[in-house]
């Protein structure tokens, strides 16, 4: 069966230790930077470093937000990873008030933690669900490695799949939502556990 | 819960990892790229590199030893030394590093910080603070490996790069450096309050007390440790496990 994943390349943030981690899952896996590319692969990939403003800018000018879209809602799973992750909902409020690519309903705003922002280390994630495909083979309240000061806010909580406390913020790290799966941290930068996510994307979803 | 992070920090000249004390009075150590993998896989939650000599004529080789270790860790990877320009972390960046720490061209240029945040996220910006004790008690930013001072007053400093954009700041104590004799608790209580975003503390940790000294009361975010490590005092678990008996949280 082909298991082809596209790695969203929109001119932002660094790709290169998310194309590592997937070399090391053996992913069968291709740099996209045009739309119709897109719907030559099985899975979406979209990293992410920065802000959400010049994220969905970078998408619109290379056209890459309506063929992410299109391609979501034929089934394709997608995994964003932290400004990744943040693009998919419908509304950022990181600078002003921007759409997001409206995958999962929810907003991404500043985490109200009164601890330092951003946030940069390694935390525990705490699994809210059971049989996150993602995480088969990964324990409970394992480390992962973030950097950020914005966190995602699902309207619904049942698209929660793990939570992550800073300061006095409960944020969710991990959003499960029918194909679409996004973490707030950075798999590809949080050693072995961290490449087990990759893996399971390429082998169990 | 946020963990403190332990971070190795390898300082490197000539392709040796090499030590000193004070910045000065080198002593090869090892190669750089053994000793990071080994520290990787010991638990390190990231690592820094910073090259000593920084010279154009050494680049391809320094771009080199960055490149293959990126290549082999899975943890990030901060680089420093001798970055001018946007042009100049943009190459160590695209090279596999996730961040550069910047100290002398950010004296010399401090909009250069701005300009990196802007390019690649406040994040990728680690302002490093080089600083000596003087001695009237106060403090000074050095520049060029400790050889320039400057006049530069490391607290208006440290909020300065915060405003400028910087995501952290790495706090190095020339006068504590290789010395064992722990990090200034002083200054660096003085750095955390002034600025809101991580500080990691370097430079003259002897003992795992030092450690836990530094990061209680809400002061180090981060600790890089060169000698303890590179001389084999400690590895990273013995340091881990220490600070989890005085309720500090690692990641094990």
């Amino acid at each position: 069966m082909s298991n082809k994943i596209a790695l969203i390349d929109y001119g932002l943030g660094n790709l290169f230790s998310v194309a590592r981690a997937l070399t090391f899952a053996k992913a069968d896996w291709f740099f996209a930077t045009k739309p119709d590319q897109l719907k030559k692969a099985d899975k979406l990939v979209l990293p992410g470093v920065g802000a959400f403003a010049d994220g969905i800018a970078g998408l619109k000018a290379k056209k890459l937000d309506k063929a992410i879209k299109s391609e979501v809602d034929k089934g394709k799973p997608i995994l964003g990873i932290c400004l990744g992750m943040q693009l998919m909902v419908t509304t950022g409020y990181e600078f002003g008030t921007h759409a997001g690519l409206d995958l999962i309903p929810g907003i991404v705003e500043k985490m109200s933690s009164r601890a330092k922002l951003p946030q940069i280390g390694w935390n525990e994630v705490k699994l809210v669900k059971s049989e996150i495909p993602l995480f088969k083979g990964i324990a409970d309240n394992d480390w992962f490695y973030f950097v950020h000061s914005y966190v995602v806010r699902p309207k619904d909580k049942t698209m929660v799949a793990a939570t992550t406390n800073y300061g006095d913020d409960v944020f969710c790290s991990v959003v499960e939502y029918n194909r679409i799966w996004g973490t707030q941290f950075h798999p590809e930068k949080s050693g072995p556990t961290g490449l087990k996510i990759y893996a399971n994307f390429v082998n169990q979803v | 819960m946020l963990t403190v992070r332990i971070i190795p920090k390898l300082e490197v000249k000539n392709e040796n990892l090499i030590k000193g004390i004070h910045l000065e009075g080198l002593r090869i150590v090892g190669k750089p790229e053994a000793a990071a993998l080994k520290y990787a896989a010991d638990g390190a939650d990231e690592l820094i590199y910073i090259d000593l000599v920084a010279s154009l004529y050494q680049r391809n080789n320094w771009l080199n030893i960055v490149k293959r270790t990126a290549e082999q860790i899975y943890i990030p990877l901060t680089v420093g030394g001798g970055i001018k320009s946007v042009a100049d972390a943009r190459l160590f960046l695209r090279t596999g590093a996730d961040k550069v720490a910047i100290n002398t061209a950010i004296i010399k240029k401090p909009e250069l910080v701005t300009e990196i945040a802007r390019k690649f996220g406040s994040q990728a910006m680690v302002a490093s603070l080089e600083v000596q004790k003087k001695f009237d008690g106060s403090y000074e930013i050095y520049t060029d490996s400790g050889r320039t001072p400057t006049g530069v007053d490391p607290i208006p400093w440290a909020k300065e790069v915060e405003r400028l954009g910087a995501g952290e700041i790495l706090l190095t104590f020339i006068h504590q450096d290789g010395t064992y004799q722990g990090y200034d608790l002083n200054l660096l209580a003085k750095i955390a309050s002034a600025a809101k975003i991580p500080v990691i503390a370097s430079g003259g940790a002897g003992s795992i007390a030092d450690l836990i000294a530094a990061v209680t009361i809400d002061k180090a975010d981060a600790l890089a440790i060169a000698s303890l490590l590179h001389f084999n005092k400690l590895n990273i678990s013995e340091i881990k496990q220490g600070l989890k008996k005085a309720k500090i949280p690692v990641r094990l």
